[in-house]
């Protein structure tokens, strides 16, 4: 798991050059953090060209706040995604960890973008330092600004002190999925799965992620984010108690 | 007024879908569906060379005594039939529904392989909240 290891932010630090793109990752050591070079950026920064449209990196980023993208254009990414990690994998779980993995790399960024607008928006920003408050911030904002509105429910679970769930009726990416029977313990959330254990995991409070179909008589799509924190985080909340 | 039965075409002519919701057409086996669809395809493809004023989308209703079917021709080829009674008039908006649906809950589908038979809950279970299980 990528918490396991040395944060990999510190190699950024040593970094002697910055003119080597690899340098300039700053996650070229793990394969969950795997970015597209970083040549490009630098290319096209230093050499503005007059009249090309504006680069996507100079943008204004609050303006996109309210903007939408189409969920059609969406459905159809998300289904080559789907195809696509489909022809790599060996089985289910394989692929479960797979869509978990590229939900992890949106998290981390979904967590950057909505902290650097609470920042330049409200007059006193907070960071979320306590479980509850966290799983509220998941549960309402997290999935306000990835799916448009607040997911359903949180429960804690009964057996396990250590487990939570987030609760979706009808989980916008799987809307036009119908899963074959014979694979019908995948759930495509673990896309979401992935992007809830990033936002965990940049807040402070790792844990490992699962997504689980459990669906009701009136709601068929019904799926549950399975949080399982790991033993400091329950610890140090003892502390703060 | 009913609706008899939809069948999906791909555009090699081969019926990816079939179904029917109401009784009073013959019962076929699903060999017989394939052969009819086949047969469908090869008359839509004379029909649409037979205008003699440019292109044609070919035949788009066929009529019997009974019954009529009422084809919708998409731009990738994949043809949407009705079957249904000579009184239906809504079978041209049904079919656009059809056409609706099939985009969302077939295309958008992870697990369907294109131009393949379509095996999706999805798609029974939206097509059934349009026409219905099997009473007009």
């Amino acid at each position: 798991m990528a918490y396991t290891q040395p944060h990999p932010r510190f190699s950024v630090l040593s970094a002697s050059s910055l003119s080597s793109a690899e340098h300039l990752s700053p996650t070229g050591s793990t394969a969950r953090f795997s970015l597209p070079s970083a040549q490009s950026i630098n290319t096209t920064l230093g050499t503005p060209k007059p009249n090309s449209r504006p680069n996507i990196y100079d943008r204004n980023i609050n303006k996109t706040r309210t903007t939408e993208v189409s969920a059609a254009a969406f459905t159809f990414l998300f289904s080559e995604v789907v195809q696509y990690t489909q022809k790599r994998v060996s089985g289910i779980n394989d692929l479960e960890r797979r869509l978990n993995t590229l939900g992890y790399r949106i998290g981390m960024r979904v967590l950057e973008l909505m902290v650097w607008r609470a920042e330049s928006s409200s007059k006193a920003p907070k960071r979320e330092i306590r479980l509850l408050p966290a799983l509220m911030a998941v549960h309402t904002q997290v999935w306000r600004a990835v799916f448009g509105r607040p997911a359903d429910a949180i429960e804690k679970s009964v057996e396990n002190e250590d487990e939570y769930m987030i609760i979706d009726n009808d989980p916008p990416i799987e809307r036009h999925i119908s899963v074959p029977k014979d694979m019908n313990q995948l759930s495509c959330s673990s896309f979401t799965a992935g992007i809830v254990e990033a936002v965990f995991d940049g807040l402070g409070f790792p844990a490992r992620v699962t997504a689980h179909h459990t669906p009701t008589q009136q709601y068929p799509s019904r799926t549950t984010i399975l949080i399982k924190l790991e033993k400091t985080v329950l610890e140090r909340e003892e502390v703060l108690k | 007024m009913a609706i008899f039965g939809l069948w999906v075409i791909n555009k090699a002519g081969g019926l990816v879908y079939q179904r029917n919701f109401a009784d009073g057409l013959a019962q076929l086996t699903s060999n017989e569906y394939l052969v009819l669809a086949g047969t469908l395809h090869g008359i839509h493809a004379i029909t649409s060379r037979l205008s003699p004023t440019g292109s044609s989308s070919g035949a788009q209703v066929i009529e019997g005594e009974s019954f009529k079917m009422t084809i919708l021709l998409t731009a990738t080829g994949t043809k949407f039939v009705l079957l249904t009674s000579l009184t239906e008039t809504t079978a041209d908006p049904v079919l656009q529904k059809v056409y609706e649906v099939y985009a969302d809950a077939v295309m958008k589908n992870p697990f369907h392989t294109p131009e393949m038979p379509i095996r999706s809950e999805g798609f029974d279970s939206r097509i059934t909240a349009l026409i219905g299980s099997g009473l007009p």
